[in-house]
């Protein structure tokens, strides 16, 4: 059993009890949505920034898995390896 | 033991584009003011519900980033919550998710913990708790009309909620849907729109789909309703059935804005802007105009206001407080937002120069010092 970490940016982790990082305990590769439904299990307002009621990512948040926004490609669906870290980060938008 | 002063005061809550601020005054003359809260987050819709002995700010909360929500506040803006699950969340199988909260409309004293909402994508909700959680209501959800409802430029949008005294019959109007009522408290619902323009469409005068940009009931008329539409002011005495304009005497028939007075019967205020195509206060000059006859003349009222003013008043962007005489309040997408204490006689300003303003809502609360 090994470990997947989730990195926040500073404006969610108030939200995760002040941590900057989550971690899920995986012994294989898991998709995105389901790391997420597991980090965010017990902080449900993050999870509700992160994705809407349908489950799908929010527009102007982009996930990193090895570098590459998951939209790039499975998007929720991609595949993360244990003990590999997954960014999160909100997108340059807005004015 | 030493006794808590209890005073009463006047709260303004002004949305914005970029936040939330709280204006606070003993006399709606001077006023302090505090914010921003939910810095870089719009809020379009504030509900200030005074029932049960207490003072609950409901303010709709939406992130270009991170999504919609609703908070409370029960110590006027000290603290706030959010529900952990979420206030507002489309059930599954609707394969909907909630953009943005127009709406928040507390209930009758006689209903204490109701507060309805109407959202995007059109939507109406209903709490019993306060406004801690809400229900999709079905009726209109699942409406036959809803493949055939439009989006105006805001959006798809529930943005008005109406609540006779007794319960029993609600008015919506949706932006373009029209007006929909329903006579039994929500379960079912129809359009209410004969009289109502719809110029930009093939047929005119359709049963639905025209574009309501708000209404407001007259409290001492039991069927009375004013709207301001998207070109067109009317009033409906019969509860919806039919409606007439009421625009002769005001200096232009578009705008956002209808207010109505908190217990006098006939009075309601518009904020005319000059046209579809010109989306600013006639020839710059920006002015209330109040009706005291249900809208067979208006006056004009501007005193107090700036010369030359290019910004418009969206639709939420004005309230009226509970006060006697009532106060009447507006903010413009410029960030300017002023107060009147006398019904619109005079203004003065409260803010300058803040984000766009989307909502302001005004209540009198006891202050405990």
């Amino acid at each position: 059993m090994t470990e997947i970490s989730v990195l926040l940016p500073s404006v969610l982790q108030p939200l995760a009890g002040g941590q900057s990082v989550l971690t899920a305990p995986v012994d294989r590769a898991v998709t995105v949505a389901s790391l997420l439904d597991v980090v965010t299990g017990d902080y449900p307002v993050l999870g509700r920034r992160l994705r809407d009621e349908t489950g799908a990512l929010r527009r102007y948040v982009n996930i990193y898995v090895n570098g590459d926004e998951v939209r790039r490609l499975q998007g929720l669906d991609t595949k993360v390896a244990a003990g590999q870290e997954v960014l999160v980060i909100q997108s340059v938008a807005g004015g | 033991m030493v006794g808590m002063a209890t005073a009463e005061r006047y709260l303004l809550a002004i949305g914005t584009k970029k936040g939330l601020w709280l204006a606070n005054s003993p006399d709606r003359k001077q006023w302090s003011l505090s914010g921003p809260h939910f810095l870089m987050s719009e809020i379009p819709s504030i509900g200030i519900d005074t029932r049960d002995a207490r003072t609950r700010i409901m303010v709709g909360v939406r992130s270009e980033h991170w999504g919609p929500t609703v908070a409370h506040s029960d110590d006027l803006g000290e603290t706030w919550t959010e529900p952990e699950q979420g206030a507002i969340k489309f059930p599954e199988g609707t394969d909907a998710a909630l953009e943005r909260i127009w709406q928040i409309y507390p209930d009758a004293d006689s209903r204490p913990g109701v507060v309805w909402a109407g959202a995007e994508p059109i939507s109406v909700w209903k709490s019993t708790d306060g406004g801690e959680h809400f229900e999709l209501n079905r009726g209109l959800w699942d409406h036959p009309h809803r493949g055939e409802w439009g989006a105006g430029y805001g959006g798809a949008a529930a943005h008005s909620i109406v609540v006779n005294p007794s319960g029993d019959n609600v008015h919506v109007a949706m932006s373009t849907g029209g007006v929909y009522r329903s006579l039994d408290a929500g379960s079912s619902w129809e359009p209410r729109n004969k009289g109502i323009s719809a110029y930009f469409m093939p047929d005119p005068n359709p049963e639905f789909g025209q574009c309501v940009h708000k209404i407001a009931a007259d409290p001492a008329v039991e069927g009375r309703l004013y709207a301001q539409n998207h070109h067109g002011v009317y009033r409906t005495d019969d509860n919806g059935d039919s409606w007439e304009s009421i625009a002769d005497g005001l200096p232009a028939d578009f705008g956002f804005v209808m207010l109505s007075h908190p217990r006098r019967e006939g009075t309601a205020w518009v904020v005319p802007l000059k046209a579809d195509g010109e989306r600013i206060p006639p020839d710059g000059n920006l002015a209330v105009h109040r009706t005291d006859d249900a809208g067979s003349s208006w006056k004009r009222l501007d005193s107090g206001l700036p010369d030359g003013e290019y910004n418009a008043v969206l639709r939420d962007a004005a309230s009226v407080d509970s006060a006697e005489p009532a106060g009447v309040y507006f903010g413009t997408r410029g960030g300017s937002v002023y107060a009147s204490a006398d019904e619109g006689e005079t203004f003065t300003e409260v803010a300058s120069h803040l984000p766009d303003v989307l909502c302001v809502r005004a209540a009198v609360v006891a202050q405990t010092g």
